[in-house]
Order: structure tokens, then sequence, then C-alpha cells
């Protein structure tokens, strides 16, 4: 395949950027997507020039760490992640625009790679559960009925890419947060913190300069791991009663 | 700042007053078109005008108007912060966007369906609420009793072809409004169910239609009539 690779390049944080066209030959369709990148820094670097960086580690779809918006869409065409998408969802000839995700909380570093520690920050403000410490608990220790378990299990499997911020026009991260929260508000051992949890988080979220929901249902539709938008219905639930019941006046 | 106040200045807190105000507004339109459908009544206005003399006069219907126009800014001036707000966290757009591959054109322009709606609003408030309340009203005579004609200022306004357009292509952008607008608050409010968000959506999806295809009927039918 040849294609045509149009890639926002970007020196750093306060660098103003722009597009910068790239003609690739000889990409086979059964490259990744990351793949085919790797093989135009080989050649970008044989030049000399300074390769394209982006965000990459475990390349099996499971950590999270690749973003890039593909041709107007977070992952690309596939509804999977970046590592995971492989080059015969395009064809011989085609244009190929690489962004990286926009929004004001994931500032830019350098071309597509942004800084997404406000999810951090946001997990650091209540998504956590306190435990006792000393031996490790007997399995099944703690009674969970099995719809529940899935339940929790369903919004466990975010893996904090930003496809869903990526994919928002408002850059909302309201379904990352609330997969975190529904997550650990379904299961007993997330009781203690629960309210305290909600509202942290949410107010994490909001400092962070992400913007409001308009259940446009969006980031349901892009995100790689499925994540449902009943999470965001669970999340305004656990906040309005947080707010209303708890402690924090 | 108060956990009152922090909590509606929250991005939650803020879309919680959308989603009230809205469905507030909802259940206005509901009565509103009760109301006016009697203008379609073959008794040349009286039943209506009658119904207009009862609400003009009613003081828990005069509270509730109150209500009505402080929710309509509420409802105005928290869409104008967020849309800001929400502006403001992407700075720097994309070059190349595929939104319509997934989600609603009506969702993503809420904004824009809600300014024409604003509009219309407006226009419709000064040429009826504004004439009824202030204006020189001709007079009508049921039992010996005088009442303001107010199906004469609307069989007027609606032998005006230009005004009729006007009205049935705004009620098409209510449509579209309505059409997210009516499950969304829903799902704002935390109201997510496997057992009733399908019946909310269907609801929300028949109300888009129906309502503002029974608002545009009345300007077209007396229309139809002053010809």
């Amino acid at each position: 395949m040849n294609l045509t690779l149009k890639i926002w390049r970007q020196k750093n944080n306060s660098d103003k950027g722009g597009f910068k066209d790239y003609k690739l030959g000889g990409v086979s369709e059964d490259m990744s997507f990351l793949e085919m990148l790797d093989v135009l820094n080989e050649e970008l670097s044989g030049k000399g020039e300074d390769p394209v960086h982006f965000d990459h580690d475990c390349r099996e779809g499971i950590c999270g760490m690749c973003s890039l918006y593909i041709n107007g869409k977070p992952h690309g065409p596939q509804q999977t992640t970046t590592c995971q998408l492989h080059m015969r969802s395009f064809h011989d000839g085609e244009t190929i625009t690489i962004e990286p995700w926009r929004a004001k909380a994931f500032p830019v570093l350098k071309d597509l790679v942004t800084d997404r520690s406000a999810f951090d920050r946001i997990i650091q403000a209540g998504g956590y559960v306190s435990v006792n410490t000393g031996g490790v608990p007997d399995a099944n220790e703690i009674p969970i009925p099995k719809t529940i378990a899935d339940m929790a299990m369903d919004a466990a499997q975010c893996i904090g890419c930003g496809a869903c911020v990526a994919a928002c026009k408002n850059a909302s991260a309201m379904l990352f947060t609330s997969a975190k929260v529904s997550q650990l508000a379904l299961l007993p051992q997330g009781q203690v913190e629960r309210k305290t949890r909600a509202e942290k988080m949410v107010a994490q979220m909001d400092a962070e300069g992400f913007g409001a929901c308009t259940n446009t249902g969006a980031c349901e539709a892009e995100c790689p791991k499925g994540i449902s938008i009943t999470n965001i219905a669970r999340m305004n639930r656990e906040y309005f009663s947080a707010v209303v019941s708890s402690q924090n006046v | 700042m108060s956990w009152v106040s922090k909590t509606l200045s929250s991005t939650l807190g803020r879309k919680l007053l959308m989603a009230l105000t809205g469905l507030f507004l909802i259940l206005f339109l509901v009565i509103h078109l009760i109301g006016n459908l009697q203008l379609l009544f073959p008794d040349n206005g009286e039943s209506f005008n009658l119904y207009a003399d009862s609400m003009a006069h009613n003081p828990l219907i005069r509270l509730v108007s109150i209500g009505n126009f402080a929710f309509i800014l509420l409802h105005v001036v928290y869409s104008i912060l967020l849309s800001r707000y929400n502006k403001n966290s992407r700075p720097i757009d994309y070059a190349v966007s595929k939104a319509s591959t997934n989600s609603t054109w009506s969702s993503r322009n809420m904004g824009i369906l809600g300014t024409v709606i604003l509009i219309f609003l407006l226009v419709h408030l000064k040429g009826f609420y504004y004439e009824i309340k202030f204006g020189e009203m001709p007079v009508v005579d049921y039992a010996g009793v005088t009442y303001k004609n107010v199906f004469a200022i609307v069989a007027a306004a609606y032998s005006n072809l230009l005004y009729v357009v006007f009205y049935v292509v705004a009620m098409g952008f209510l449509g579209f409004h309505l059409s997210h607008g009516f499950a969304s608050a829903f799902q704002t409010l935390g109201l997510n169910h496997v057992k009733y968000s399908p019946l909310i959506q269907k609801v929300g999806f028949g109300f888009a239609i129906a309502v503002p295809a029974l608002f545009a009927l009345i300007p077209i039918v007396m229309y139809i009539w002053s010809l």
C-alpha cells in the first residue's frame, strides 16, 4: 500500500504546531497502525529527521497508552485501540490524517503525545478503596451477586485511554470518571468511601477543565472497551445523592 | 462557597438545572397545547376565549407563569454558561472530525436549535402574550359578559401566510430539540434503567413528533379557515 500521511507535528507544548505530509510506500495491510508509524519513523531517522512521537506501550489493547485521532475518529475507523487497528482498514492511495487528542485537560507535549495525567489526578482524588493490611484474604470471602460483579467488571474494563474525551464535542471526561465511580460504588469494598469518592472525583474532573456532558453518546460509540453511558447516569445518581447526604458541608 | 452553590456550579449541577428546567418546560408544552387546541373548536372561538379568560384570572396559573418565565431564563442562561465552558474545554478543534458516525445531529447542536426556539419565543410573546396583556384588544360578549377576544387576534395573525410558515418551521426546530432533550434530561437525572430507559426513549421520540406537529396544526388549520 502507498499512503499519504497528514500528521500533526509540534515541537513542544508552547510550539504552535501544524500538519506535515509524508508519503509512505510498501505498507503491508497486515501491519498494525503503530507498526506502520514505526516504518515511517525508521525512514525519518535514516534521513536524520526527527521521528514522529506517539504514545504506545503494551500493543495488546489492554494498557490504554496508545491514542491518536485518525481520520476524524479516536483510535481510527474500528472500535478498538490504535495498536489493534490494522492497515487493512485503509485502502491503497488513501490520505490518513493523524491528530493528537484535543482537550484543554490533555495538553500536547510533542507531536501526537498528550499529557493525560489529569486522569491520574481524578483517580487519586477518590478512585481507590481502603483495605486492611495483612494476609491475602480468602477468595469469595465477601459475597457479591454475579449480576453486580458483572456490572462492576464491565465498568472496570475502562483502560483510561481518553478516547471518550477525544470523541466528546465538549472534551468531557464523564465516561471515564463514571466508569471508575461505578466500578467501586457497585462493590461492597467500595462502600466506605462511596459518597466522598463521588464528590471528590467529580470536583477533580471539573478542576482539570474537562467539559460537561451533553449526552450525545459519542463516548460510548467510540470507546474501545464498550463502556456504557449507563455509568454516567449512575455517577450522576451517586453524586447528587452524595452531596445531599454526606457530611461534607 | 456553600455546598449548594458548589454543587450547582459543578458541571453535574449545571446539567441538573438544565434537565429540571427542561422537564418543566416539557410539562408546560403539554398544558399549553391542550389549551391551544381549543382554537380548533368550531364555535367561533367561544370556548377558547372563555378558557383564556379563566387562565388570566386564576392566581395559581399566574404564579406558575412567573415560574415558567424564570425557568425559561434559567434554561437559557445555563445553556450559555455551559456552551462557553464546553467550548473552552477544547480550545483547538480537530482538522478532520466524523462526529456524525457516533452521535445525532440534534444532540450536537442543541444550542443552535435552542437559539432558533428562543427567537421564535420572543416573536411569539410579542405577538400574543404582550398584545393580550397590554395591547388594545377587541372584545366579545357571551351571555351578557364582556371578554377579551383573544381568538380574533390569533385568527388575524394566522391569516398571514408568512407568519404561519414561521410557526411551522419553528415547530420543526422544537421537534429536533425535544428529540434529544427529552430522554437526555432523564439521563442527566441519573434515571437510566434497563427496564425504563427504552420506554423513555420511545415516549421522548413520540413526544418530539406529536407535540410540535399538533402545535403546527393550529396555524395551518386556521390559515385554511381564513381563505
